[in-house]
């Protein structure tokens, strides 16, 4: 079973059509991209993955559940993190994640706590408000957040935005180790196409709404005769390399 | 603890350790209640100095009016500015993605309400009796009716500035503070319903906080319960709070249709 499967997708606010059509499936373990322009539609397929905002038309199922009918089954299993949504700035780290583990229905949440501070070097801001930290340290406490529950299905709207070189590779490697020992299947929204290159297993290009291509970084790489991501990137954002037949 | 109470206890927990961490919220809490009871209490204090002993069941109307306002208001207002809390922190996104259903979401709001409803109510209360001599809980265990219907009128008054905030976003949030005194002429407050022109009479009837004012003042000047006005608040919060809740409901359901949940806080 498809840790993700959309089919036929489509977000519609009056005469704008966010999201067109857009169908895919993710299997457990995969590291998805979605990569696209500013108003690509991104962000409104998270949203609706998240159950956030209702489709106009389609489908999506996340761990079996419909998210339309059940999607609150899925959410417990789920969460999310994005260096654009911050958590309450008055809470110190430890009341934030201690709220979010009520909310999740996490087992021993101190004991979970603690384990995420110590990997992800947080134990010395436990009792700091999240106001006071800095841009890198919010990016691991929303990371944090997004782990409390040990999700099955992590959705990520580019968590590394903002982080200097050093800090953004850190988060890369955390991100690609607890993939590998947990299994979790990962959505990655970005635009850092690095990024994307090194994590993705599979990458859903989107622009104006629709998924213009598709597949394996190297796959795309190959299609467009290009040595980067960001090339491809370009080519499609600007219309101005077709795909290599092959 | 079960799944529900769990969720709702993390969102409680949440809004605990914010009121912890600040205390000019504390005194928020406490303020205006005092500021009222003082206000008012030294009000009724001249009029009984000054019109004899004639004018004390008044001014122990008055004082009554004045503490069990503040039940609906300090209820509705707690509710409302929790959910505001959450807007203005732009936590709100994080919340609706948990698990935590819109109705669990609703009751922590409702347990945040009383909290700050008996934190800001307490200090005004014991004030009436230190400074006044006036002891609301001389007026029974009726008085126990009074506080649940002007709780769940809060409650009911707060859900739908809730339901407004979530369709037209920050903009509506000014009515958090003061859709309730814009109810208060109608509800009677410190003067009968009969005082009322007809017209306005015709609206207070319909109001659960009116039937409860002429409860109270029924049970301070004439010794009596008025049964009938008790039930009929309670009916008319029964009615108000299920259409309180469709409101809610539907614009809730709009306001995942509109993506307004994504960008409520800006």
């Amino acid at each position: 079973m498809d840790a993700i499967r959309v089919h036929g997708l489509t977000k519609r606010y009056g005469d704008v059509l966010a999201v067109d059509d857009i169908g895919f499936a993710a299997p457990p373990g995969a590291t998805i991209g979605l990569l696209g322009g500013n108003g690509a539609g991104k962000t409104t397929t998270i949203a609706m993955l998240l159950g956030m905002l209702l489709p106009t038309s389609g489908t999506i199922h996340v761990l079996g559940h419909d998210m339309a009918r059940d999607r609150f089954g899925a959410l417990a299993r789920m969460n999310f993190s994005s260096p654009y949504v911050s958590l309450p700035h008055r809470l110190t780290v430890a009341e934030n994640l201690r709220a979010y583990g009520h909310l999740y229905n996490v087992p021993h949440v101190n004991r979970r706590i603690a384990e995420l501070a110590r990997e992800l070097d947080l134990e010395p801001l436990l009792k700091r408000p999240c106001g006071d930290l800095s841009a890198g340290q919010k990016t691991r406490v929303a990371l944090a957040k997004s782990l409390i529950n040990r999700p099955d299905v992590l959705l990520l709207d580019e968590p590394t935005a903002s982080l200097d070189p050093d800090t953004g590779d850190w988060v890369r490697s955390w991100l690609e180790r607890y993939r590998a020992e947990s299994g979790c299947t990962i959505l990655l929204a970005s635009h850092n196409m690095a990024e994307v290159e090194r994590m993705c297993t599979d990458v859903l290009m989107l622009k104006q709404g629709q998924i213009v291509d598709r597949g394996s970084p190297r796959e795309l790489l190959a299609r467009y005769g290009r040595d980067d991501l960001e090339e491809v990137f370009l080519d499609i954002a600007r219309d101005r390399r077709q795909p290599v037949p092959v | 603890m079960t799944g529900t109470a769990r969720r709702v206890w993390g969102l409680m927990y949440r809004h605990l350790a914010l009121y912890r961490r600040s205390w000019p919220r504390l005194l928020e809490l406490t303020y205006w209640p005092i500021l009222g009871m003082c206000i008012w209490g030294f009000t009724a204090t001249f009029l009984t100095n000054r019109l004899g002993s004639g004018a004390a069941a008044a001014a122990s109307a008055l004082l009554g009016g004045v503490l069990l306002w503040e039940v609906a208001l300090r209820s509705q207002m707690g509710m409302a500015i929790s959910f505001l809390e959450e807007v203005w922190s732009r936590n709100l996104g994080h919340i609706m993605i948990s698990p935590l259903r819109p109705w669990e979401l609703v009751t922590a709001l409702i347990a945040m309400s009383i909290i700050r409803m008996a934190v800001g109510l307490a200090p005004a209360i014991v004030l009436a009796w230190f400074l006044y001599a006036f002891n609301l809980f001389a007026m029974g265990p009726v008085l126990i009716l009074f506080f649940l219907n002007l709780m769940v009128m809060g409650w009911w008054v707060a859900l739908g500035v809730v339901s407004l905030i979530l369709r037209h976003g920050a903009g509506a949030e000014g009515l958090a503070w003061s859709v309730l005194f814009g109810i208060a002429p109608f509800s009677a407050v410190f003067y009968p319903v009969s005082v009322l022109p007809e017209a306005m009479q015709a609206v207070a009837r319909g109001l659960p906080s009116a039937h409860v004012f002429e409860g109270m003042r029924g049970v301070l000047l004439d010794g009596v319960i008025p049964w009938h006005h008790l039930i009929w608040a309670s009916w008319l919060n029964v009615f108000w709070l299920g259409a309180a809740s469709v409101l809610f409901a539907r614009q809730f359901h709009q306001a995942r249709v509109r993506g307004a949940l994504l960008s409520i806080g800006e």
